[in-house]
């Protein structure tokens, strides 16, 4: 083989607590289209942040052209001529088409200001060579989300890119926005350039990689030929990480279906609907791949979501929730994922966190009793043991551990019914990990419906009793404990049906 | 507590530096007139606290006392309304502009500065309208000694616009720190988001604060009608909520909402009047009041940024 364009060799990267990337290496050849797949947190868009400038690898070489090169920021990777179109589109709407191409590197003419004639004239024959039916004086807002990655495109393609990394390019495209892009992609790959393709979706990969590079768990995993690329070849590279089975089975009695959903429906996933029914006593594992739909699904069941809907009903009974503070009043809570952002009022104390969904238990004539405040808080403290000063300290002083733990504590306090974690132990240290694990059972145990989104292969397959997957707002199966495995869950939420799956509803 | 404490000692220092300088800051006429000014600043002040702890602004106070006023004067004199019915209309319009205010920026999504922008031009424009321009006063209302007495006379000897701001400030007290709405009206100014998933009607909790602020605007506005006696449609009011804005971030509220306190905001109000005073007594030029009452806000939010980065990278720095 003769030498490639680009080389990652060896790369490595840690994160405080997390070894991201353990000596990963990377080949692209000219004008190859390479595919990038893993579950999350494989280490797929880490690996791509560093060709990007994004992030600084702490080991290993990068070699263009054969040459040895560092890339220290997103300037130097510029200068090599990589492209990053990130999943979040990095585009300006209040500024037209060329204006963007042009962003931070607008020609001046004689006078010193922007050379609109130039940068009009050059972007006209990118947007015509990329299909775009649209001018280059449009202003962004005024496009939909695929023609803005065709402008991102065209800023590619104006800087004479070698490499353009797509990270899940058509995780908001519909139909046939998809199969346009990944003409396009062929047709780039025509004319000499280079595309990285992540993307979970695995029959764009099988449709246009001639490569297929998998990452697990930080490390490479192996690669397909084009001659072997196919959905099962690459599942299978996928899974089979080393997962420690730490599951402890409950002790609870069952009450299937005494907490059932139906027809939810969250703004994101519009037209689609999902069921399920969830046992007293157990933790229901809600895995999928990123973008499924997951936590739109459960904020649309505890009224968050205000272009969703769903029908809850809790033992016999039907109740219609409409607003957040409906759910809360039926004993349904979320734990949100954005802990900082939608658990937590970081800058208020452990006290007032605690009591804020519940404080007319702790008032008298709507006075607000410190005292009967202070008692509640102590007792979560102690019996969750939240490591604070006092129940006085600010939320922000704590550690993360610790500040889910103060979530948790403020819905414990009001006896849940059903407690919705969206990835609950994300960002938190291994041992408050085991302790969040611990509490999760205990609630379970107490007669609790425990619903956990995670992302987190291994804490999906040993905190769940059983496990709904999720595909692009859908429910594609549920997996009773003993068919929980990698493959199965995988398998699930790439799409594919697969024998082991049940129904999510029970009757 | 420590930013109260801090202003405290600066109004106190301030106090006793002008009467050293001129002792006539002690008489007995100064202190009720400045009481007074406190009394009737105070009250607007408190309601823009509020809303400025929600995370909003009321630019509309000013222009409203104006609405007010005409209203109340035009009420009791031309139109020959009972003054309980005057009353009563002009703190309804207070508090249904109040509402409005709130309902646009909860519901209609647009931004306070814009919503009570347009409401200071509006206001200000119908007041001079109703008016024709011309300044209107009581002279000829007839049965108004009530209320006359009760807003700008004594009460428990004294001014009654201070009377009312000490009774209005511990309502308000026990509503924003020991009510469950005020411990919502912290957490929605602090994180709305946090707020609302834990089952608080934000938008609700908002509004309410825009009402109040209106409410307590429409008390102010009758006590400083009956203050001047007479009200000039065009510049009655001006500024006004330039100083309840600045007394209330001088008192430890924070633009960007979730914090402030009752406190905080009249001690802020008494260190702006005082500070007027001291210009007065202290025979500088008048002209300077705004650019000397600028520096010390200025001064003020100065030192409790420069304090805060401090005391941050205090709490930082064991961290590492």
């Amino acid at each position: 083989m003769t030498s490639p364009l680009l080389s990652m060799r060896g790369i490595g990267k840690r994160f405080p607590g997390v070894i991201a990337l353990d000596n990963v290496s990377l080949d692209i050849g000219a004008g190859e289209v390479v595919a990038l797949c893993g579950e999350n947190g494989a280490g797929k868009s880490t690996m791509m942040k560093i060709l990007g400038g994004v992030y600084q690898p702490d080991a290993g070489e990068l070699f263009m052209d054969g040459t040895a090169v560092k890339i220290n920021n997103v300037t130097d990777s510029m200068k090599l001529r990589v492209a990053f179109i990130h999943q979040e589109l990095n585009v300006l709407d209040n500024l037209d088409v060329a204006a963007n191409v042009f962003l931070g590197r607008e020609p001046k003419n004689s006078l010193g200001l922007i050379d609109f004639k130039k940068i009009h004239a050059e972007t006209e024959p990118l947007l015509k060579r990329l299909g775009l039916d649209v001018s280059s004086k449009t202003p962004l807002e005024k496009l939909s989300i695929a023609q803005k990655q065709m402008v991102e495109i065209a800023k590619a393609l104006s800087l004479n890119s070698r490499i353009i990394i797509m990270d899940e390019p058509t995780s908001s495209l519909t139909l046939q926005e998809t199969d346009r892009l990944l003409e396009l992609v062929l047709e780039l790959k025509k004319s000499g350039v280079s595309v990285v393709y992540i993307s979970h979706r695995l029959s764009e990969v099988e449709h246009i990689a001639d490569r297929v590079v998998v990452l697990r768990d930080g490390k490479n995993a192996g690669e397909l030929p084009k001659a072997d690329i196919c959905h099962d070849k690459i599942v299978s590279l996928m899974v089979g990480r080393e997962i420690k089975s730490s599951y402890t089975a409950s002790t609870a009695a069952k009450m299937p279906g005494y907490f059932k959903v139906r027809n939810a429906r969250s703004s994101r996933y519009p037209a689609r609907t999902v069921e399920f029914d969830a046992t007293r006593g157990e933790i229901l594992g809600f895995a999928g791949l990123v973008g499924a739909g997951r936590s739109e699904i459960v904020k649309a069941i505890v009224g968050l979501d205000n272009g969703g809907s769903a029908e809850v009903t809790i033992g016999d009974k039907k109740i219609s929730i409409n607003k957040p503070a409906d759910a809360i009043g039926h004993g349904i809570y979320l734990v949100p994922e954005d802990r900082r952002g939608e658990g937590l009022v970081t800058a208020m104390t452990v006290r007032e966190n605690t009591t804020l969904p519940s404080l007319d238990k702790y008032s008298t004539f709507n006075l607000i009793s410190k005292e009967r405040e202070r008692k509640v808080t102590d007792e979560q403290i102690k019996s969750l043991k939240i490591k604070t000063p006092s129940g006085e300290a600010l939320v922000l002083n704590l550690s993360g551990g610790n500040q889910q733990k103060v979530v948790l504590g403020k819905w414990l306090s009001m006896s849940p019914k059903v407690m919705i974690l969206d990835e609950p132990t994300r960002g938190i240290d291994v041992g408050a990990k085991a302790e969040i694990y611990r509490l999760m059972r205990e609630l379970a145990d107490g007669g609790g419906v425990i619903l956990m989104i995670s992302s987190d292969m291994e804490e999906v397959l040993n905190v769940s009793d059983r496990v709904a997957v999720m595909h692009e707002g859908k429910i594609t199966g549920v997996l009773e404990r003993a068919d929980c495995n990698e493959e199965n869950v995988m398998n699930l939420a790439v799409g594919k049906t697969i024998s082991a799956a049940k129904s999510a509803v029970n009757n | 507590m420590k930013k109260e404490i801090g202003i405290s000692v600066l109004l106190f220092v301030l106090c006793a530096v002008t009467s050293i300088m001129n002792p006539k800051f002690l008489s007995p006429v100064n202190l009720v007139n400045t009481a007074n000014l406190i009394g009737l600043y105070g009250v607007f002040s408190l309601g823009l606290g509020l809303v400025i702890i929600t995370g909003g602004i009321d630019l509309s106070v000013g222009s409203m006392c104006a609405l007010t006023g005409v209203i109340l004067a035009m009420g009791l004199t031309e139109w020959h309304w009972s003054w309980p019915f005057a009353t009563l209309v002009v703190l309804g319009i207070s508090g249904l502009l109040g509402l409005t205010h709130g309902f646009l920026i909860t519901r209609a999504k647009l931004q306070p500065f814009i919503v009570t922008l347009c409401g200071l031009l509006m206001y200000r424009g119908i007041a001079r309208y109703i008016a024709h321009d011309s300044t209107k006063g009581f002279s000829g209302a007839e049965g108004i000694e009530p209320l006359r007495h009760f807003v700008s006379g004594k009460i428990f000897g004294l001014p009654a616009p201070f009377a009312i701001l000490i009774v209005l400030s511990v309502i308000m007290w026990f509503v924003l720190h020991r009510s469950i709405y005020g411990r919502y009206l912290l957490a929605v100014g602090r994180n709305e988001q946090a707020a609302r998933f834990s089952g608080i009607n934000t938008q609700l909790v908002t509004a309410s604060a825009y009402t109040i602020a209106g409410l307590l605007t429409g008390i102010s506005g009758i006590m400083i009608a009956f203050y001047t006696n007479s009200v000039g449609p065009s510049n009655h009011g001006n500024f006004y909520e330039l100083y309840g804005i600045a007394a209330a971030v001088l008192g430890g509220c924070s633009l960007r909402g979730g914090e402030g306190s009752v406190v905080g905001i009249i001690i802020g109000t008494a260190l702006l009047l005082v500070l007027q005073n001291l210009v007065n007594l202290l025979g500088i030029d008048s002209s300077l009041n705004f650019a000397v009452m600028g520096a010390v806000v200025l001064f003020g939010v100065l030192a409790d940024q420069l304090f805060k980065n401090r005391s941050a990278k205090k709490i930082a720095a064991p961290a590492k």
